[in-house]
């Protein structure tokens, strides 16, 4: 009678744990600070090179000589120390994880909050500061307070033009962005194990937003197969027998087309009620929906016709990219005359390769709108890929399927 | 453990974007994140931090794992957060870089003397006490070590 969680960390929720992990990373912003704070814990050599990872995905290629500079010395010592490496270019931290790497019932953590998104494989995945991180490096383990539960059972199917990020937005308003603090989510029931991997990982990519330390789904057959492809046998998971603190419930069928309006994830609104909103960018990509069921998506709305705004796209891997290319969704996306920049982070953080200027607004398929984050006076709104598809052509926020 | 401070409020919801924006974060020099912390939110604070105690809504440190987030209100001069709760991985890099917190939902007037006792479990502000939920013996530790790299370092 245990969740997940507590069956991963092997122990009941309130407990403090000290755990190995199976897998830990940084990406190029966290990890100079990492290397700056293990260099500071003089501890000798890194304790599992095997398991450390080091993936270059926020600000790609570099920005500015400060950013080349830190950025040189963070790949010198990951390559030197033996550590997993991928520069940029390769994809986002989460999605290369996700791609092959994450294993159901692993411990993972990463120097970033969106580590969340490998619970979609069943793992207990989640974030830590720089400093945590550093001690991994040093310790090959780390603490944790064993997390209650809130059970999200799904039921039915997602229908029309809805998709997983649609039910994330949901699912983060219902409970507010401090909703499920120090607490974990489990999406379980029959309407998760209909979801995609790739819908999986938007799912779980939310859960932070709502304060949760993870969100998991239980490895099942969908994942064994997924898996496969990546040469890992896996066995799935047996499913919850275990009573949640708080249990929410939602039918598939009735999830809508919605939109977080600035400058907070869980002021959500159907889509329907912004048309007509006037756009000046629209972003899709992101460790939230840029792998290839998105770009798939996106690209079956806009194949044959031109955007009317500013369009980004950016794949969440090389391997998301070398895909579009191969099968021809690639030329759709750039024939309709979006610009397509390095798989990678791209403009989320409001770093480089599309800031919005004051005034602006940007429709981005993100995890976040907060105040000024992509630019200083611009404004984000946050939704599905098909519903940034019907808006980058219309050049307003647009229902998909509106034109059908 | 006591600390004593100005009192400073801030609203609930504080995301570490407002703390310290993402474009300071590509340099390792922390006068700059001190000088820019929650620019933002209102420029002419991080002038007032020097010795304040911050108190908040719900939720303080939400978003973003960016530990310059607890750096930047550290090397501005904050000397002790309060809040009814906080984002759980900016809790960890608070404590970890040896910034306190908290646990309270308090009212607030800015200025106001506050005060932390954390030996005794309680905060003081306006002249009302109120309980604090105690921190776990192991982070108690390392703010006592003055961070995670002091406290891992003592114990090798």
């Amino acid at each position: 009678m245990t969740t997940l969680s507590e069956r991963i960390l092997g122990a009941p929720a309130g407990e403090y744990v000290d755990r190995p992990v199976d897998r830990a990373y940084v990406h190029d912003g966290t990890g100079v600070l990492t290397l700056e704070a293990w260099r500071a814990l003089e501890s000798g050599e890194i304790a599992c090179p095997d398991r450390t990872y080091v993936l270059f995905d926020h600000i790609i290629p570099a920005n500015t000589s400060t950013t080349a500079d830190l950025q040189h010395e963070l790949r010198k010592f990951a390559c030197g120390a033996g550590l997993h490496f991928s520069d940029i270019g390769d994809g986002i931290c989460h999605q290369l994880m996700g791609e092959g790497a994450a294993l159901p019932g692993e411990i993972i953590v990463g120097a970033d909050s969106h580590t969340c998104t490998l619970g979609a494989f069943g793992a207990f995945a989640t974030g830590v500061g720089a400093t945590d991180m550093a001690v991994i490096w040093a310790s090959g383990s780390t603490w944790f307070r064993v997390p209650e539960t809130i059970g999200v059972f799904l039921s039915g199917r997602l229908s029309g033009h809805s998709e997983a990020k649609d039910l994330a937005l949901t699912y983060v308003s219902r409970l507010g962005m401090d909703g499920a603090t120090y607490r974990a989510l489990e999406f379980i029931g029959d309407g998760t194990t209909h979801l995609s991997m790739d819908s999986r990982m938007t799912l779980c990519n939310l859960a932070v937003e709502t304060g949760a330390k993870t969100g998991l789904c239980y490895a099942d057959a969908a994942t064994a197969e997924y898996l496969r492809a990546f040469g890992e046998i896996v066995s799935t998971q047996a499913p919850p027998s275990c009573t949640y603190e708080h249990e929410l419930d939602f039918e598939l069928d009735d999830i809508i087309p919605v939109i977080a309006v600035p400058p907070r994830v869980d002021t959500v609104l159907p889509a329907s009620d912004l048309c007509g909103l006037s756009l000046d960018q629209v972003f899709v990509g992101t460790c939230t929906n840029g792998r290839y069921e998105d770009l798939s998506r996106f690209a079956s709305i806009v194949r044959g016709k031109k955007v009317r705004v500013r369009t980004i796209v950016a794949p969440a891997s090389r391997t998301v990219l070398e895909d579009a290319a191969g099968t021809g969704i690639l030329s759709d996306i750039l024939a309709a005359g979006c610009t397509v920049i390095p798989p990678g982070c791209g403009p989320c953080l409001g770093a480089h390769m599309g800031v919005i200027g004051e005034g602006e607004v940007c429709l981005s398929t993100a995890n976040r709108n907060f105040r000024n984050r992509m630019g200083v006076g611009g404004e984000i709104y946050l939704s599905s890929v098909s519903t940034a598809a019907a808006s980058a052509l219309a050049g307003e926020i647009a229902l998909p399927g509106g034109d059908e | 453990m006591r600390i004593e401070g100005h009192a400073v409020c801030l609203p609930p919801d504080i995301d570490t974007d407002l703390i310290i924006a993402g474009r300071y974060l590509r340099t390792k020099d922390r006068s700059i994140w001190a000088t820019h912390v929650f620019e933002d939110l209102d420029p002419g604070l991080a002038g007032r931090l020097r010795g304040s105690v911050i108190i908040a809504g719900n939720n303080f440190g939400c978003g973003s794992s960016r530990e310059q987030a607890a750096v930047a209100l550290k090397e501005a001069g904050v000397v002790c957060i309060i809040a009814p709760s906080f984002a759980r991985i900016f809790f960890r890099n608070a404590i970890n870089r040896g910034l306190p917190l908290a646990q309270a939902d308090l009212s607030c007037r800015d200025g106001e003397t506050v005060v932390v006792d954390f030996s005794a479990g309680t905060v003081t502000a306006g002249g009302i006490s109120r309980e604090v939920p105690p921190l776990s013996p192991r982070m108690i530790e390392i703010l006592a070590a003055g961070g995670l790299v002091e406290h891992w370092r003592k114990r090798a």
